[in-house]
């Protein structure tokens, strides 16, 4: 038997796949600012808050590390309306992206947190710094710095796991697959070209962080 | 209209929820296998197999799970085999298990020192008794902790094969979502029962590693 694979119909419908690949894009570079806000505080109330707020940062964690992400999102999306809470589709899936990239960012952060030096948090505060100033400035950069590898990591799992974003109707990459092949029935050339995409932006975007990070991020 | 109690929701949700044990079970058995076949073939010192099975790491960690589960399901029916969701789902996951179970477990041999190798080949043992005699049992402990950490990572993955049709946690409650009309209290059960699947087998992962540890510091 043979098997057939015909590309040129994919290569006609570009457009689609390049949109596809910037909404993926953009979907991550939001979730991953609003994500590391929030896994950076988190972190902080998880390692140096009150009691009860650590319990409750804990359950936060816990509860996204062991749930899929497409239920988080299908709940956001179809569940939430019935409490009165409407999203559009894009927003769901970028409050899902959010709060699933922050629990996972608090672990990382929280670990590179708790390494630090005692010597050092007591320098700074000899230095008459504010507690603020102290994590801000002495104890956040070098510790990004430590988990950059793992925290990059985990935002690459994040914007593989946005194809699920496809289903609710986010015109992301699959999503524009999942277009392609409904308008010429080439199903398996349409998802073998955005998996390569997927493939292409994962290397892309993990060598644009480890460039960034120590640039932008945390100072080298 | 059929009225559904909240014991109708969660007794339905917790029989589909053996599908996704079973596909986890599977995926996890299947993947480990294959995941030790890859693990052991570089070792032997071939350049080709490490190159391929790094590029084979690389490409299933770096694409979705969801797109993996596409090009499976379709991508079987064109060699003219009847594809269902499961058998889908199935290789799909195990193919995806045994690539990152494969870098685990490469990473927990790296670990072990290479005078141990040496040692041992100086005692003139062969390739499979440095494995199975010094190598691996030394491995084998490092390596118990992220494995059972990577069965959380599995469980959550087959919630995308509800998305190729096939009938499991997710895609049970995305039904009963839609006769019910209650998608809020349904997901938040389906949330509920990842969690309580899941959760346990975090915490013994971490009670793991925290022991392995003690003997460290």
């Amino acid at each position: 038997m043979r098997i057939a694979l015909d590309f040129a119909p994919m290569l006609a419908q570009w457009p689609l796949l390049l949109l596809g690949a910037a909404w993926t894009l953009g979907l991550t570079a939001i979730s991953t600012l609003l994500g590391g806000i929030i896994g950076t505080g988190c972190a902080w109330a998880r390692a140096r808050g009150a009691a009860p707020l650590r319990l409750a940062v804990g359950a936060y964690v816990e509860l996204i590390r062991n749930t899929p992400f497409i239920v988080q999102l299908f709940f956001i999306f179809y569940g939430l309306p019935a409490a009165g809470v409407l999203l559009s589709p894009v927003t769901a899936s970028i409050l899902a992206m959010t709060i699933n990239l922050g629990a996972y960012a608090t672990e990382i952060i929280r670990a590179g947190i708790v390494t630090t030096p005692r010597g050092q948090i007591e320098a700074g505060e000899s230095l008459a710094l504010s507690r603020v100033q102290v994590f801000l400035h002495v104890v956040l950069p070098p510790a990004l710095k430590r988990v950059w590898p793992a925290l990059v990591s985990q935002i690459i799992i994040v914007m593989l796991g946005s194809a699920v974003c496809g289903q609710i109707s986010v015109e992301e990459l699959s999503h524009a697959a999942n277009l392609i092949q409904s308008r010429n029935f080439r199903a398996f050339e349409a998802y073998i070209l955005a998996t390569a995409i997927y493939l292409v932006l994962a290397i892309g975007v993990r060598r644009l962080l480890y460039w960034a990070g120590p640039r932008f991020v945390f100072g080298r | 209209m059929v009225d559904f109690t909240l014991w109708d929701i969660v007794r339905n949700l917790l029989l589909a929820a053996r599908w996704t044990v079973i596909l986890s079970v599977i995926a996890f058995i299947g993947g480990g296998l294959a995941g030790l076949i890859l693990l052991v073939l570089p070792l032997t010192g071939n350049r080709v197999a490490e190159l391929a099975i790094g590029g084979y790491v690389q490409v299933f960690q770096g694409t979705p799970l969801l797109m993996q589960l596409f090009l499976l399901y379709f991508g079987i029916a064109l060699f003219g085999v009847d594809t269902s969701a499961w058998t889908a789902a199935c290789a799909a996951l195990t193919l995806y298990s045994s690539a990152y179970l494969t870098e685990i477990w490469r990473g927990c041999v790296a670990s072990i020192p290479r005078g141990q190798w040496e040692a041992s080949s100086s005692l003139a043992l062969s390739f499979g008794q440095q494995l199975g005699h010094v190598i691996l049992p030394q491995a084998l402990k490092v390596a118990v902790p992220p494995t059972v950490g990577f069965l959380v990572q599995v469980i959550k993955g087959t919630a995308l094969a509800s998305v190729i049709g096939f009938v499991e946690l997710t895609k049970a409650g995305g039904m009963i979502a839609n006769v019910t009309y209650q998608p809020m209290l349904v997901y938040g059960c389906v949330a509920l029962i990842y969690f309580a699947l899941c959760f346990p087998i975090s915490l013994y992962a971490g009670s793991l590693e925290r022991k392995l540890n003690v003997g460290r510091r």
